[in-house]
């Protein structure tokens, strides 16, 4: 009877089975395959074992983009989770309006990323733009942002605060669910606000922020739309991604093979950046269930 | 040092500071791109102009000239690129909604050998991002004859999305299961129970699945700037784009009203939904 079940789930799910064969495990391994040959759609590819990888190890371009996306994933990824959590703690107290507020909060992220990076280039821009003329009015002096190699990147990773809001909403969802008692005892206990943070609400949610983290390495470590609309990957390179190669390699240069060697790279840099975030996690992450 | 629940005076006061400094911040790109696609060029690319329309009057002038132009001057068909999108969007999403159905079901409902582990490697293929497969699809859909048309955009919907399945799964699992068995001592098979159970009750969480993935299909850049080769197949996201290189010198308020036309009807569909909509989106994050 067993078989019989398991082969009534197994047709129940075939739609996604079928899907996940074709659109996601035939491209990784014809992408594997592909990475070890010379192709440009043109001609049958020819075998060249690993040569693209080796010649990955001194490609200028590789090193742009590999320090371009390590830096940004790391300075993204702290600054979002930050900035999420402490707005959720704000979203989650008793006030007035407080579903407008959510609102107004979260409606920048479901907007198009094209659009947001399209106002987001007036927005910074030198003499235009509203955040020079904002800080001018301030008496500060604004940087050129798009034609300096550090203020570009700057400007690309502080454009992701507009985005904050799934992982916002799913730190308030969790912040809920932090038992009040646990805040009253620290609390006649005489643990202060900053301690109660630290002691309690943190180890409450930080199954959440390691889910949220994840999810964050993967979104940051695939970064193309916004620098390739604000800065198309300048200046000189200095906010030129790891996905804009992979795209330019295969789309521009016609290299399909060099193409696929980066795209699996880039697979195998996620996959070990997650196991090691989640090996990591384990030893920091509390849970509820967990405890004896 | 700091003691209290903050709910004094001063700390309410400072809240609704923080609140509205917030809001006020995370709606000024939005505030500002319907500003400037209000005001004449000149205004537009001054360095000195005003960050609001001279006046009521002027604003609606100056829109309907913008817009108009955005619209009607040919540069780019917005109003094609508008169909297309749509069309694309709504195959997906129909796509979306009757595989996921159909699978969640499967998951949450059919107990079999390997569930959990076929499970386990669904939420999985989520942290694949699409560059790393984005090379070798576009070899498959090219070697199936589908570059150039919408397909490789809307097909692959039909085999359901992991994200949009593990969300129908989650509300599944809600369901008492007396429902099922009441359906099944009524003469019911498991399509009987999903199609009249199932489906009814999770109609809200149906509608979430649609609402995000239309939005994920709208907003999608890199996917039609791989699969799409051919002008007129283009969708809103890369009309934009291609709006943007056209113009070259940068009209602004043009730029800004092509983006309003985009962004609008994102904007309308979350506020119209927008409470099933964030719930749907924190239950991504409950399982932990």
């Amino acid at each position: 009877m067993t078989w019989k079940r398991t082969l009534t789930g197994l047709l129940w799910i075939s739609p996604w089975l079928i899907g996940f064969a074709c659109f996601t495990v035939l491209p990784l391994v014809l992408g594997a395959w592909y990475s070890m040959t010379d192709w440009t759609l043109l001609e049958a590819p020819i075998a060249v074992g690993t040569e693209h990888y080796a010649r990955m190890l001194g490609d200028e371009v590789v090193h742009a983009a590999t320090w371009n996306t390590l830096i940004y994933i790391a300075i993204t990824i702290p600054l979002l989770t930050i900035v999420s959590i402490a707005l959720a703690m704000l979203l989650s107290r008793p006030a007035r309006f407080i579903a407008f507020w959510r609102v107004a909060v979260f409606a920048p992220s479901v907007l198009p990323l094209v659009a947001l990076a399209t106002i987001f280039k007036l927005m910074y821009d030198g003499e235009l733009g509203v955040i020079n003329r904002g800080l001018e009015a301030t008496g500060l002096q604004g940087p050129e942002w798009f034609t300096d190699e550090i203020w570009a990147m700057v400007a690309i990773i502080l454009m992701n605060l507009w985005v904050v809001g799934p992982a916002m909403v799913i730190y308030l969802a969790s912040l809920r669910d932090v038992p009040r008692d646990l805040h009253e005892a620290a609390s006649i206990d005489g643990v202060g606000r900053w301690g109660r943070l630290v002691h309690v609400t943190l180890p409450m949610i930080s199954p959440v922020i390691l889910f949220n983290v994840i999810i964050g390495l993967v979104n940051a470590a695939q970064v193309f739309v916004v620098p390739y609309i604000m800065t198309g990957g300048g200046p000189n390179r200095a906010t030129y991604f790891w996905s804009m190669y992979v795209y330019d390699a295969a789309f521009r240069y016609g290299d399909m093979g060099y193409a696929s060697a980066l795209g699996i790279v880039q697979f195998v840099a996620i996959l070990l950046l997650t196991i090691g975030l989640l090996l990591v996690g384990r030893r920091f992450v509390f849970y509820r269930g967990a405890v004896s | 040092m700091i003691v209290g629940t903050g709910t004094g005076r001063f700390g309410r006061a400072g809240m609704y500071l923080a609140l509205g400094l917030c809001a006020l911040v995370a709606l000024l790109p939005v505030l500002y791109m319907v500003s400037i696609s209000l005001q004449p060029a000149e205004q537009a690319m001054s360095d000195s102009g005003m960050l609001l329309p001279a006046s009521p009057g002027s604003a609606a002038r100056d829109g309907a000239a913008n817009y108009g132009s955005v619209l009607g001057d040919g540069t780019v068909d917005f109003p094609l690129y508008f169909r297309n999108t749509l069309v694309i969007a709504l195959l997906s999403v129909a796509g979306v909604v009757v595989s996921s159905v159909l699978v969640a079901y499967g998951f949450a409902r059919v107990p079999w050998r390997g569930r959990g582990a076929c499970f386990l490697v669904l939420l999985a293929t989520m942290m694949i991002p699409f560059p790393v497969v984005m090379v070798p699809l576009f070899v498959i859909f090219r070697s199936l004859g589908w570059i150039g048309t919408f397909m490789p955009l809307w097909v692959p919907a039909w085999f359901g999305s992991a994200f949009s399945i593990f969300l129908l799964r989650q509300f599944y699992l809600t369901i008492p299961r007396e429902l099922d068995e009441a359906a099944r001592i009524d003469g019911c098979g498991h399509l009987g129970i999903l199609l009249r159970i199932l489906v009814p009750l999770s109609l809200p969480a149906i509608l979430v699945v649609a609402l995000l993935h239309f939005m994920y299909v709208w907003n999608d850049f890199l996917g039609p700037l791989v699969f799409l080769t051919h002008r007129d197949q283009y969708t809103l996201a890369l009309g934009l784009e291609l709006y943007m290189s056209r113009l070259g010198t940068t009209p602004w308020n043009l730029l800004m009203a092509a983006s309003t036309i985009m962004v609008v009807p994102v904007l309308l569909l979350f506020l119209l939904a927008q409470r099933s909509f964030i719930e749907g989106i924190s239950t991504s994050g409950v399982k932990g």
